[in-house]
This record gives structure tokens, C-alpha cells and sequence, in this order.
């Protein structure tokens, strides 16, 4: 491996208001190695990289590639010297094909746009560095791994030196993930210097040459692969001992209280998203729905809630029929929600604490019981929770956009566990959210299991799975691989599946549990 | 009625549909783009005033077509300025330079109501085109301003599909943050969209008081830079079919005002009536089939583009 | 946090920083001062034009608020301001745009001029009430042409209703010039006056009425809703975020609907009490655009019920200030300009809400 030193940033600070993203970090990087950059949410990883790739400005600090100082003022001028990111968020116009994006916005293009030549200039590239992927498709049509192959493919044809990957491993199946990295090792074994972005300790300690860790904006360690640890790695990131909160007894499953029969649904697209879905919920158990993102996760969700419409099979909701039902139903009949965009639809970012914990109770009798609205009884309601759930805020009628993402997230779960649901579907409900408040979320869950809750948790963390769930699904292409109990769930297996792998194949015990609904 | 009505309503419907037309391609740009201005209207408006007061004072309407771009394109870019620099709402801000436009088009243009233009726009007959039976009369017996349009909207269309800088508005206007991240300079590229779109919502302004009508009435657009904005839906952004839609549009209003002349027992409020009524018919169609076949706006539309949000 | 080591040299620098929430006192000086930002652009056109602006602008102060007839007549005009105005605003508030409050002020005025003109011996109480009913009556519908294709299909309401607007003025035309037309008003386009039932009374010698009552009821009234029913709940989480509303369980499309509905009986209303109170018989032009002032006020009160009242009386000033404006010479179209000026400023000054200016002394490690 060359021991060149490519890329140096020295200094980097940075500051959003109310946080300070980046606290003089520094961070060097070598041609020819894979380098991890470590850190928990919030740890000030992606600023750091969007101040190399342009996106942002360092308030203070410089950036040397090659020796030669730098200071970028937009992105245009980060990938002519060569630096290309893949975001975790892919930025691809979805409408165009896997040509135009590639070539877009490249310099000596010429003036005229001429799919069919470029096309042959893309099918060269995808050649030499052995990413296979359609030149001519449009980019909605293509899976999320070829996104990605997009995505890197762009960067290559830029000429890009440092390539950076921000937590490239999130949405691909655990098969695929090899495939990336041995692709990427093609690439730094041909002098190219590779950053990731990552919080995931084995995939660093499987892949990675070198690791800089980062905590709190600050960097805190450079190490070499061979010389530490996952136990250190894990200490230096959190930076102190996590108190294990979750403590999961034996499920005691009661009656079941959610039922699907043969579910199809469609997608925004107007395309299938969902087959023939069938599984059941028993009180007092977490069913974990393990898979990549963008296999019917979302969809499931959505007709469990009353958020789309069936296009086929029944719901039943404590046994009654809530095919149907339109979302307002389904919150009565007794179903919390955590939904994925927490921003977005969980909670009003520009409305207050106290308008947040009505979102949804603000029409019941206890709330409002005639035409006006009882605000000492909202306000008291309001402050309980806050008490209750150990909830940060500077004040109830400050806008929650000010919170952080734990604590936005125990606002939502606050809410949703005071309606005192018979089922909770979560979806996602830790992600980007930092050691500790991931801890504090998984026990109010298991608490809410433990009180006879039928949870349905949908996530793309295996970790978090298999410390979880009672029973585990596995989605893939909108169909239920298999259903197995976590005695008999082991990851290789798993991950086998969320690849469409068939359950039935992978092990006899898996196809009798694949039946049980 | 033999054809020759028809023939003279299809004329008409041409050159009634140009000033559309010519609104409607500069809307386009700037949608695609990412950016609404709904102050077509208002830019129209002042189009029409300042092409018209140049004309008069200057006896040459080129010089007016120009000074109306102009001024047009000047109020595009209070628009840019404040949608894309400073971020505010679209709509508002659109809304804002049509009422600004139209009550800066009345103050200026007061001293000038009920003068005739000096100077016009005259029909210049195509030779041999013009020859052509039955469409040498619809198309090619016209003035330049509606002989420029042929050639502007494919024009437009060729830049859009088969150009960089065509791909790059497209990207800027479907995602800017993936524009962005590529190196193209989302800004600038909706600046010169905003103010090239507003500079045509001028020239269709101006057509109207130096060739349609060559006169100056307060107000006179009556609402052709809102019939602009709802034929681009129509056209789902694609300069071509814009064409087609300016001349529907077009024929709907000439058939109002040929009925008119005819004394069709029918009270001419309600013939005035017609394009509005037909505008709103068909942007209802066009929705549905739109969501049928899922095509739509591009995706960034209506939204700023601010580099730094987390 | 940071650390006193660093050597600091001298030089400042001014940058824009983003802020996440904005305070009251911008929130309240941004109309101000976009309205003082507004009378100095105005003023230096009225200036290239050849006027003296401080002269202009006194005389229009002066005309507008402070003589007896003038502040009158600024208040008859904030009545139909206030009601158009508070309609724009609640539709608004959800993030729906109906630019069609001029049609729907055309229609209000066109039902509550039937009722008037079919009910001309009926006593006062029987034919104010219904005029009232039918002018929101009139308006809801109207406003429900844009609200149901928006609500099912997702038809863009801001083309649709500006359009109608064309429409409605169209309809009272023909109404004038043709059926309704008062055939002993010498080929005016005029209705028949209304008989003294169906006007509302008057305070005193003014021509002030009591339309202002209502006026400040319906603000009162709109107020409770937004933030003290359950409705105005589901309208203020719409507005904000549709998603969070779906997931909530509202129902957007029964709102959609609702919403414009109120928003455009209110607008109705607006025209009902111009035309009863004021005109007494149906007119052609009787609105010198109040429903397009009316989104002026909307944005410049921030859609809140109480500051609604306040902007509409400024706005009104500015509309009878105009006419001293023509006495001196000035186009009417004067007030048009300044009140797109006005929007522009605060649009502008907007920027304020979301970032602050900071000036610090530049620092270098």
C-alpha cells in the first residue's frame, strides 16, 4: 500500500446554529487505502466530508489535497480536484437515464446532448471497473444497489481521486455489501483513496485500512486496522460505557391483534409493492420485519395504518375487519404509528410541544369536548409527558423543530404510548439517532411489549432485530421470505433472504414457520 | 358560412394564440427550471405599455419589442432575486409582480390610453409558402412576431432535449441538490431561466399593443398571462405541444369574438366568458390524464434551493 | 468552547447566519418596515415624475386619517378589507390559494342584490339576514368551483380561481347591462336602488355602518376557530405539513373543501356589505379590487384574524389617500404599484425571519 499522504484537513471547525458540527478535527487520508471515518450520529462525520466535497464552508480550518491548499466554493470546484461523493441520500434526477446523470454537469461534454455516444462512453467505463448497469435506463427503474453503482460510476468519470462513501452500507443486503467493497478495494488497490462514513463497528474492522474516529465533532483517534479493536473502537466512538437498559424476558404472547390475510398493495408509482403479505400479531410479542429498504417496508406500514389502500387480501385489527378503514379508524381502533419521516409526518416541526402531543388526540372528548379546545388540560397533559418520558426541551410552546432527534423521538413515542395502543407499528424508529437515546427507545418498546403491546418493528438494522424481536420476517420484493422465531434465526440465514434468497432453501425449519400466520 | 369564415377564425386563432404563446414558452423555461412566476401577467402588462410607449416615441416597433424584453426581463429578476437569493415564496412573490406590473403599467401608461400606435407590426405574406392551399392562409399570411414563433418554441424544444445546458435545466428544475452536487450552478441557471422566461411574457405584452391590437387599454392582457400559465400544464412542459395549445387557446377567444360579430343571439358577456371557462375545462382534463399517466410538474417546482438545510 | 489560544487579528466580518427561529419584534417590524421601505421607492418614482413626494404623502396622510370625513371614509373601506381579507387569510393558513376572493366578493354582492331586489316591501330583518345567508352562500359556491376539482383531482387552485374571477365580473356585467339593468337609469349599467330594508343602518351621520360589527365579529369569530377549536387544529396542522395531517388521521380533502368555502363566504360577505350598505343597488365596478388587496392584507397580517383588522384600515388609508393622490395629478394606479411594492419589501424582508447578520471579528488559527 503507498504510504502517500493525499488529503489533509486541518482545523475544521464548523457551526449550525445552536450546534457546533465540527470542533477543529483533523483528519489525513493516504492514495491507496480505505479509509473509515467512525463515528455515532451526530458526530460531525457528514459535515466533514461536505466541507471536503464543497458543500458546505469551514468556518475556520484548511484543506490540502496533494500538499497544495484548497478552499472550494462550491461542489463544482471539490470534483475538478478530483474529490467525488456518494451520499447516503443518492443525488440522481431520478427522470433521467443512468447516461445523463453520469455525464451531467461533466466537463468537455461539448455543447450538444447526445444520449447514444454518451451511452457508448458510459458502457466503456461500466466495463473497465466492472460495475454492470444499463446505460440507457432510467434511473427510477433501477434497484438501490444499482443506484449506488450509478452514483460511484458518476464520480469515476469525474476523474475522482478520493472517492467518499456516506454510510454505503444501509441499504444493501449483507451479500451486496461484499460485493461494494471488493469493488472498492479494486479501486484503492489502483490509487485511488476510499472514505467511508460508517457507525457500523465490524463492517470498519471487516474492510477498512485505517480508521479515524470522530465523537462530538471533535476527531478523537487515527488507528491502523491491525492495531485495535471492535470492544476499542466501540469505546473511543461512544466514549463511554453504555448502560444496557434493554432487558428482554421470554415473550408471553396473549391473543392475536393484527392479521393480515393476503395483502397486495401498490406504490406511489402506481407499481405492485406488495404480494399476498399474510402473518399475524400476537399481544405481548415484537414480529421484527427484517430487509433492505425500498421492499414494500414502507407500503406495509401504510395499509396497516390506514394510510393506503389494499388492492387486494383483508386486515383485521383485534379480529375485526379494518380492511378498509381509513387512518382515523385504525388510530381509534387502538394502533400507534411511529412512522419513518418523524420531521415529516410523526410530528409539525413549526408547531409547538404542546401542539405536537394533540396531533392526534386533539379530538377526543378528554381534549376538547365540544366545539373549543381545553388548553389547561393540553398544557398539563403536555408537561406530564415531558416529566414522564425525560423529554429536553427549552420550553412547551417552543417550536419542536428546536429539539434533537432523541428527543423529538421520545416526544413521538410519548405520544403514541399515552394513547395506551394495543399495537405499535415502528418503523425505523432509532435511525439517526445517537447510542444512548437508541437504548432509551428500545426499553420504552420491550416496556410496552412487556404490557401486552403487539409490536410491529420494521428496520434495516440486524442489530437491532435480533435484540428486539420475538419472531423475525424477512421482506423482499414485497413478499414474506419466511417467518422464523429468533431461536432459529441466525444472521447468515437472514441475510440470505433479504437477498430473495428463499427460506425454504435455506433451512428446514424456516419453511414450517414460513406457513404459521 | 362557407370555408373562408373558417379559414379567417383559424387565422385569428393564430395570431390570438401568439401572445399566449409566447408567455407560455417563457413560463416553460422558468418551470422547468424550478421556479413559478406567476407574474406572467403583470410582465405582460408591462410589456405591452413600455413596447408601446417606445413605439410611439421612436416609430419603430423593433425598438419596443426590445425595450418591452427589457423591462419585462428587469421584473423577472426582482422575482429571481426574491424567490432564489432570499428564498420567498413563489406564489407570493408571483403574485406580487402582477399586481405591481399591472398597477406599474396603468401609472406609466395613462398619458397613452386611446392613442393609436404610430407604427405596427404589418402581415408579410411568406412567398410561396403563403401559396399553399388552405394552410398558406392559416400560417404564413401573418407578421414577423408570429413567423418568430415558429421557429423560438422548436427552438426551446431542441435546447430542453438535445443540449448540455438543456439537460442541466432539466436537472436544476427535477432535483437541485443532485445538480448541485454534480457542479452545476443551480442558481444561476434559474436566474437566467426566471429573467429569459419574463424577457418572453414581455415580448408577448408587446405583441399585443403593436400588432394584435395596436393600441394601449389599461389591463388589456385580461388575463392572457394566467391562460399562459395554465397551457404550460397543458402542454406538460414541452415547448412543442405548446404550440398546439396556444392555437387551441387562441381559437376559443377568436370563436368568441367572430360570434360577437356575427350577432349570434347570445349575450357577449357570456361569449367573453368562453376562455376562461374553456381555460379551467381543460387544465381539469389535463390534471386527470396527468395522474392517470403519472406525468407531471418537474419535481423541484415551487420549492428553493438552499445548499446548506439540513 | 473555542479555544483561547488562537491568535486573533484585527478585521471584522458581516455574514449571514441562519437562525431557527424567528422573535416577535421581527416578526412585527418586518411589515413595518417594508411598508416605510415601500413609501421611499414610491416615493422616488413620485419624485422622477416630477412631484414633490413629502407634499403627495402628507396629503394623502392627511386625507386618509386625519380628518373626520377622510378617517370615515377609510373605515367604510376597511369593511369589506377586513372580511375579504380574514378570508384570504384562513384559506391561506392552509397553504390553499384562493386569488378568487374578487369573484366570490362579485358573486356575494350578485346573490344579496337578488334577494334585495325580489324582496323589495319585506321588512329589514327578514331581508338583511338573507341577503347576509345568501351573499356567503353565493361565495361558498363559487369558492367551491376551484375547492372540489383541487380536493379530488389536485387541479392547481391558484389558476382556477383567479380565472373565475373574470368570470363573475363578466356575470354582474351582463346582469346590469341586461336583465337586471334599472331601465330609468338612462342606459346606466345600474340595478334598481334597494328599498331602505335592505340597507344596512349607518352609525350616526357617517357612512360608516354597521357591516363594520360584522366585520369584527367574523375576525373575533375566526380567531376562536383557528386556535381554539378542534377545526382550526386540523386546519393549522395542514397547513403546516399535509403529511403529519394524513397521519393524524384528518381528513385533507373534506378541509380542502370546507376551508375555501368559509374562506369564500367570507369574501361574499365582504361583497354584501359593500352593496347593501354603500352602493344600494347592483353596479358595475363597485370593487376597485378589494379582493386583490384583500392578499396584500392576508400576507402582511400573517394570516392572524386580529392584525388582519389593523393592515386592513392601513390599506384602506392607502386607497382613499390615492384619490387625494389624483387631486395633485397622480394615476390611480399609483396605490396598484405601491401595494405590489409593499409585498415585494416584505417578501424581502422575510429573509429576516430565517437568518440573522452577524458581525464578529474574523479569527485565524
Amino acid at each position: 500500500m503507498s504510504q502517500e499522504t493525499f488529503l489533509v484537513m486541518r482545523n475544521i471547525t464548523k457551526m449550525f446554529p445552536g450546534i457546533v458540527a465540527n470542533d477543529q478535527v483533523e483528519f489525513l487520508a493516504h492514495a491507496g487505502e480505505i479509509h473509515a471515518l467512525l463515528g455515532e450520529n451526530g458526530a460531525g462525520k457528514s459535515t466533514l466530508m461536505n466541507i471536503l466535497t464543497g458543500l458546505y464552508r469551514p468556518d475556520e480550518g484548511e484543506v490540502y489535497i496533494q500538499g497544495q491548499l484548497v478552499n472550494f466554493h462550491s461542489p463544482r470546484e471539490a470534483v475538478d480536484a478530483g474529490i467525488g461523493m456518494v451520499h447516503q441520500n443518492f443525488r440522481l434526477v431520478e427522470s433521467l437515464t443512468v447516461t445523463g446523470n453520469i455525464t451531467l454537469g461533466a466537463k468537455n461534454e461539448g455543447f450538444w446532448w447526445r444520449p447514444r455516444i454518451a451511452a457508448k462512453k458510459v458502457a466503456a467505463l461500466s466495463k473497465e471497473y466492472g460495475m454492470d448497469v444499463d446505460p440507457e435506463a432510467k434511473v427510477w427503474q433501477l434497484s438501490v444497489g444499482e443506484q449506488q453503482r450509478v452514483e460511484i460510476m458518476k464520480m469515476l468519470y469525474r476523474g475522482a481521486q478520493i472517492l467518499i462513501l456516506d454510510e454505503p452500507t444501509a441499504v444493501l443486503t449483507p451479500q451486496e455489501v461484499k460485493e461494494l467493497f471488493s469493488s472498492l478495494r479494486k479501486l484503492a488497490d489502483s490509487g485511488k483513496t476510499v472514505i467511508f462514513i460508517t457507525h457500523k463497528l465490524h463492517e470498519v474492522m471487516a474492510f477498512a485500512d485505517r480508521i479515524t474516529v470522530l465523537r462530538g465533532g471533535r476527531s478523537i483517534a487515527v488507528i491502523k486496522k491491525e492495531e485495535t479493536d471492535i470492544k476499542e473502537l466501540a469505546h473511543l466512538m461512544v466514549g463511554k460505557e453504555i448502560s444496557h437498559l434493554v432487558n428482554k424476558t421470554a415473550a408471553d404472547p396473549g391473543e392475536i391483534i393484527l392479521r393480515l390475510e393476503a395483502v397486495s398493495a401498490l406504490n406511489d408509482k402506481g407499481l405492485p409493492a406488495l404480494h399476498e403479505v399474510s402473518f399475524s400479531i400476537r399481544e405481548g410479542e415484537i414480529l421484527g420485519f427484517a430487509g433492505v429498504a425500498g421492499n414494500g417496508q414502507r407500503e406495509l406500514s401504510e395499509v396497516i395504518t390506514g394510510l393506503r389502500s389494499v388492492s387486494s387480501g383483508k386486515i383485521f385489527v383485534n379480529e375485526k375487519d379494518a380492511t378498509s378503514a381509513n387512518a382515523r379508524q385504525i388510530i381509534d381502533a387502538g394502533v400507534g404509528h411511529i412512522p419513518e419521516d418523524r420531521k415529516g409526518m410523526g410530528l409539525v416541526s413549526n408547531m409547538t410541544v404542546i401542539d405536537n402531543t394533540i396531533l392526534k388526540s386533539y379530538r377526543s372528548p378528554e381534549v376538547c369536548p365540544g366545539f373549543f379546545l381545553n388548553h389547561r388540560k393540553i398544557r398539563q397533559h403536555a408537561q406530564h409527558l415531558v416529566d414522564t418520558f425525560d423529554i429536553q426541551t427549552c420550553s412547551l410552546d417552543s417550536p419542536v423543530k428546536l429539539m434533537s432527534g432523541g428527543n423529538l423521538q421520545r416526544l413521538l413515542l410519548a405520544r403514541e404510548i399515552s394513547a395506551n395502543p394495543k399495537i405499535i407499528v415502528a418503523v425505523y424508529p432509532v435511525r439517526g439517532l445517537d447510542v444512548a437515546a437508541t437504548e432509551e427507545i428500545h426499553q420504552m418498546l420491550v416496556e410496552q411489549r412487556n404490557n401486552g403491546a403487539g409490536i410491529l418493528l420494521i428496520s434495516e438494522d440486524l442489530d437491532e432485530i435480533f435484540k428486539l424481536a420475538d419472531r423475525i420476517a424477512v421482506l423482499y420484493e414485497g413478499r414474506i421470505m419466511s417467518i422464523l422465531p429468533i431461536e432459529n434465526a441466525d444472521l447468515d440465514r437472514i441475510g440470505l433472504m433479504m437477498a430473495g434468497i428463499d427460506g425454504k432453501e435455506v433451512a428446514a425449519n424456516g419453511a414450517s414457520s414460513a406457513k404459521e400466520v | 358560412m362557407d370555408y373562408t369564415f373558417y379559414l379567417a377564425v383559424l387565422a385569428a386563432a393564430v395570431t390570438a394564440g401568439t401572445p399566449i404563446l409566447y408567455a407560455a414558452l417563457g413560463e416553460l423555461l422558468a418551470e422547468r427550471s424550478g421556479v413559478l412566476n406567476l407574474g406572467v401577467e403583470g410582465m405582460m402588462l408591462v410589456g405591452a405599455i413600455v413596447g408601446f410607449i417606445i413605439a410611439v416615441n421612436t416609430a419603430n416597433p423593433w425598438l419596443g419589442v426590445g425595450g418591452a424584453m427589457l423591462a419585462s426581463g428587469a421584473l423577472a429578476l426582482i422575482h429571481a432575486f426574491l424567490t432564489i437569493t432570499l428564498q420567498a415564496n413563489q406564489v407570493v412573490s408571483g403574485l406580487a409582480l402582477t399586481m405591481f406590473g399591472a398597477g406599474f403599467s396603468s401609472f406609466i401608461g395613462r398619458p397613452f390610453v386611446g392613442i393609436a400606435a404610430p407604427v405596427s407590426f404589418q402581415n408579410i405574406p411568406i412567398p410561396i409558402l403563403s401559396q399553399i392551399p388552405y394552410l398558406g392562409d392559416i400560417f404564413f399570411r401573418h407578421d414577423p412576431l408570429v413567423y418568430l414563433t415558429y421557429i423560438l418554441a422548436p427552438l426551446m424544444w431542441f435546447l430542453l432535449y438535445w443540449t448540455r445546458p438543456g439537460l442541466n435545466i432539466q436537472a436544476v428544475g427535477e432535483d437541485p441538490a443532485a445538480a448541485d452536487a454534480v457542479g452545476i450552478n443551480v442558481k444561476l441557471v434559474r436566474y437566467l431561466c426566471v429573467i429569459t422566461g419574463g424577457m418572453f411574457a414581455g415580448l408577448g405584452g408587446a405583441y399585443l399593443t403593436l400588432a394584435f391590437a395596436p393600441l394601449w387599454l389599461d389591463g388589456m392582457t385580461a388575463g392572457r398571462g394566467w391562460i399562459a400559465i395554465a397551457l404550460v400544464i397543458f402542454a406538460v412542459w414541452n415547448p412543442l405541444k405548446a404550440i398546439a395549445g396556444a392555437y387551441l387557446f387562441g381559437g376559443v377567444a377568436a370563436m368568441s369574438f367572430r360570434m360577437q360579430i356575427l350577432e349570434i343571439p347570445v349575450s357577449p358577456f357570456f361569449l367573453q366568458m368562453m376562455p376562461y371557462l374553456f381555460t379551467i375545462m381543460v387544465l381539469i382534463i389535463v390534471t386527470i390524464q396527468a395522474s392517470v399517466k403519472r406525468i407531471g410538474a418537474p419535481k423541484a417546482l415551487g420549492l428553493a434551493y438552499d445548499r446548506e438545510d439540513r | 468552547m473555542l479555544v483561547a489560544q488562537k491568535k486573533f487579528n484585527p478585521g471584522y466580518r458581516i455574514r449571514w447566519e441562519k437562525r431557527l427561529v424567528s422573535t416577535p419584534l421581527i416578526n412585527f417590524s418586518i411589515p413595518v418596515i417594508s411598508i416605510i421601505m415601500t413609501l421611499l421607492a414610491g416615493g422616488a418614482v413620485i419624485a422622477a415624475m416630477g412631484f414633490d413626494p413629502i407634499f403627495i404623502f402628507q396629503g394623502m396622510f392627511t386625507s386618509a386619517f386625519l380628518s373626520f370625513t377622510g378617517l370615515m371614509e377609510t373605515t367604510v373601506k376597511a369593511i369589506p378589507l377586513i372580511l375579504a381579507g380574514l378570508g384570504v387569510a384562513l384559506a391561506f393558513k392552509m397553504l390553499l390559494w384562493n386569488i378568487g376572493a374578487e369573484g366570490q366578493l362579485h358573486m356575494g354582492a350578485f346573490a344579496a342584490s337578488g334577494v334585495a331586489l325580489a324582496l323589495p316591501d319585506a321588512p329589514a330583518y327578514i331581508v338583511l339576514p338573507t341577503m347576509i345567508l345568501a351573499g356567503m352562500v353565493a361565495g361558498a359556491l363559487w369558492a367551491s368551483l376551484p375547492a372540489i376539482p383541487k380536493a379530488y383531482l389536485g387541479v392547481n387552485e391558484i389558476i382556477t380561481s383567479l380565472l373565475l374571477n373574470y368570470v363573475a365580473i363578466f356575470w354582474i356585467d351582463y346582469l346590469v347591462f341586461g336583465p337586471w339593468r334599472d331601465p330609468a337609469a338612462l342606459g346606466f349599467p345600474i340595478t334598481k336602488a334597494f328599498g331602505q330594508a335592505a340597507r344596512l343602518p349607518m352609525f350616526g351621520d357617517t357612512r360608516v355602518h354597521t357591516g363594520l360589527l360584522i366585520a369584527i365579529a367574523a375576525a373575533i369569530a375566526l380567531y376562536i376557530i383557528l386556535y381554539h377549536s378542534k377545526w382550526g387544529c386540523e386546519i393549522r396542522v395542514i397547513g403546516e405539513s399535509q403529511g403529519a395531517a394524513r397521519y393524524a388521521g384528518m381528513n385533507i380533502r373534506r378541509n380542502i373543501i370546507l376551508v375555501m368555502m368559509l374562506s369564500g363566504a367570507l369574501a361574499g360577505l365582504a361583497g354584501m356589505v359593500e352593496i347593501s350598505a354603500i352602493h344600494a343597488r347592483l353596479q358595475a365596478g363597485f370593487s376597485p379590487g378589494f379582493g386583490y388587496t384583500a392578499i396584500i392584507i392576508a400576507s402582511l397580517a400573517r394570516m392572524h384574524p386580529g392584525w388582519v383588522i389593523l393592515v386592513s384600515f392601513l390599506m384602506s388609508g392607502l386607497l382613499v389617500g390615492g384619490f387625494s393622490m389624483q387631486i395633485h395629478g397622480l394615476p390611480v394606479a399609483t396605490v396598484q404599484m405601491l401595494q405590489g411594492a409593499i409585498l415585494f419589501f416584505l417578501l424581502g424582508g422575510n429573509i429576516l425571519t430565517r437568518y440573522r447578520l452577524t458581525i464578529r471579528r474574523k479569527k485565524v488559527a
